[in-house]
């Protein structure tokens, strides 16, 4: 146990060290995150009816959580480098905690979200965000979205094990992550969607999710969703989580 | 140091029920046989990577496993290195079984693989440091041995430049220092001088020499047959998934006998022409690559003349002819019926 921690943090040190000498990476936690944020804002959010809260106030709970659950992006496309370069190999010949690749990595992941979710939220506050919330609940939102964002890392190292190159982990994100993101409450009420969407959005966990940040940020009806979003985290992790250590240990580099 | 196996006679438990002088045996392959495989199967799908591989390997000694590609030689070390399962058989390393002490063993051995790899974006003091912490030593312990192998290896200078920087002579050597940086008994190295150019191969040897000298055990395999020969105290020649010769490289080339003519022909379209009109003097069948025929004799005298004879009797051209003493290439022929793969192909292989 005690190995699995510090190998752990051995891990998640390579994958930090590593961040300040990729310019491109840092870009994609910071600028990409306001530029989405700016465009819907204004771009979007005049065209949007959002029941008398302002489209920013709306807005702002919905894209921390897209944008967290992205965050575990750099999990596929580092897995899969590291099982193409060899690394794998490297590191599953070595006598340390067999989690720990995955467990460092999602670690990491943490941190750059925190990142990331730092300046999406100052962001916020520039162009008009308000929390409407005590600091318990903005607290509260805060860590709940840190763990939403650390169940999809799992399912992000999952798929960076599975998927054959780099690209095919990007598009398989891709494809993955926008219907599911797009057809919830994170950017438009759901009931101005189709009754299908509807159906799909309403049981969608991002809606839930995202519900769960409006009613701890901004003070909307709080209902079960706080609680729902919690265990629809712990569920993810509890799924995804052994299925991609599981193929981990089978996983050999290419 | 390797260690002693925890249970004595723990891998040769099967031998419990046979006579006292194969027990005798068993002890003396814990001591002094650092790498022991029985009856090594393994299958990917319906493809038999491995169809029953024997092998031993002294300690502080070289072992070449040599082959063409997809004979199964990345197969052994992935199972012996514990990186995959074996479906059937068994195989110790330092005393230890690949499967039930994986755990344990990973401790003994190092790896070296067909990749240099090693993380682009850390220095190359940083990669030697956490491999050494995933070992289990302490950060200063580990980045004090990090900088010994960097000196080692020539890389002072660049410990402190990511290794996306390195050239790729100077990643292979950062690969193999971080596959000794836990000092490990064993060493496994899959080609580990594919795509050098020739200087840094050199150094690589090398350097691998100055290894054995200290009393490490390394599997070795490669393509390159010169690279076998200059380092491997021992040879084992493996094709479709079987060991097909063992010995060293003088009991092999001895094997194919005799001395070797060498013709190389004007116009490459004559291969066929001069195979025929060889024949008859030829020892084995002669073997047309391009413009290049070879084939064993039994004596030098007069083969020459008699070789050009014959060919001008066809109309051949001939450029040039030579007798030599055979090389492990004409071993490597002789026995599996192909030529050892172009270093081109090799790409294929790790694709695969």
């Amino acid at each position: 146990m005690r190995r699995l921690v510090s190998d752990t943090l051995i891990i998640a040190e390579r994958n930090l060290v590593r961040l300040p000498r990729s310019p491109d990476l840092l870009l994609a936690f910071t600028v990409q995150p306001i530029m989405f944020l700016l465009l819907f804002r204004y771009v979007f959010g005049g065209a949007i009816d959002t029941g008398g809260i302002p489209y920013v106030e709306f807005l702002v709970p919905g894209i921390v959580v897209q944008n967290i659950a992205f965050g575990g992006f750099v999990t596929a496309l580092g897995l899969n480098e590291d099982v193409h370069k060899g690394l794998i190999d490297r590191f599953r010949s070595l006598p340390m905690a067999r989690p720990a690749v995955l467990g460092g990595r999602t670690l990491a992941d943490v941190a750059t979200n925190v990142l990331s979710m730092t300046v999406l939220i100052v962001t916020g506050l520039l162009i008009g965000f308000s929390f409407h919330a005590s600091v318990l609940d903005i607290v509260g939102g805060i860590l709940l979205l840190l763990l939403f964002g650390y169940a999809f890392s799992w399912v992000f190292a999952l798929v960076g094990l599975l998927v054959s190159s780099p690209e095919s982990a990007n598009s398989a994100g891709f494809i993955a992550i926008f219907p599911l993101t797009f057809i919830s409450s994170a950017f438009v009420p759901v009931s101005s969607m189709p009754p299908v969407l509807q159906a799909f959005a309403k049981v969608n966990p991002f809606t839930i999710v995202v519900d769960a940040m409006r009613a701890l940020w901004i003070g909307t009806p709080a209902g079960n969703y706080v609680w729902e979003a919690v265990l629809w985290s712990l569920v993810i992790l509890a799924v995804f989580a052994p299925l991609a250590v599981a193929r981990y240990r089978r996983t050999a580099s290419r | 140091m390797p260690s002693a196996p925890e249970t004595p006679g723990f891998s040769t438990s099967p031998s419990t029920s046979t006579s006292t002088s194969t027990t005798h045996t068993a002890e003396r392959l814990d001591t002094e046989l650092a790498i022991v495989v029985r009856g090594l199967v393994k299958s990917y799908g319906s493809v038999r990577a491995l169809a029953g591989v024997d092998l031993d390997v002294a300690r502080g000694t070289v072992v070449g496993l040599l082959g063409p590609n997809g004979a199964g030689k990345t197969t052994v070390v992935r199972v012996l290195a514990t990186l995959l399962m074996p479906d059937a058989g068994t195989a110790t390393v330092a005393g230890l079984d690949v499967v039930r002490d994986a755990a344990q063993l990973r401790q003994q051995i190092g790896l070296a693989g067909q990749y240099a790899a090693v993380d682009e974006n850390l220095t190359g003091l940083e990669n030697l440091t956490m491999v050494g912490r995933l070992y289990g030593a302490r950060r200063s312990v580990a980045k004090r041995r990090g900088q010994e192998l960097l000196e080692r290896f020539d890389l002072v200078e660049a410990a402190t430049r990511p290794t996306k920087n390195y050239s790729g002579g100077m990643r292979r050597r950062l690969d193999l220092a971080a596959a000794l940086v836990a000092k490990p008994p064993v060493l496994f190295l899959d080609e580990p001088t594919t795509g050098l150019d020739p200087r840094s191969r050199l150094s690589l040897w090398e350097t691998i020499e100055g290894l054995v000298a200290e009393g490490t055990t390394v599997l070795l395999t490669t393509q390159y047959l010169d690279e076998a020969d200059r380092l491997a105290d021992s040879i084992t020649v493996i094709d479709h998934g079987l060991v097909i010769a063992q010995g060293t490289s003088d009991e092999l080339k001895d094997r194919v006998g005799g001395e070797r003519l060498e013709i190389r022909l004007d116009d490459p379209a004559d291969a066929e022409a001069a195979v025929r009109a060889l024949a008859p003097m030829a020892d084995d069948a002669p073997k047309a690559q391009g413009e290049i025929v070879a084939f064993g004799v039994r004596t030098r005298s007069g083969v020459i003349v008699e070789a050009v004879r014959r060919l001008s009797g066809e109309r051949v051209g001939v450029d040039d002819i030579t007798v030599r003493r055979p090389t492990l290439d004409d071993v490597f022929l002789a026995l599996t019926g192909h030529a050892a793969q172009e270093p081109d192909e090799q790409d294929e292989e790790a694709a695969a």
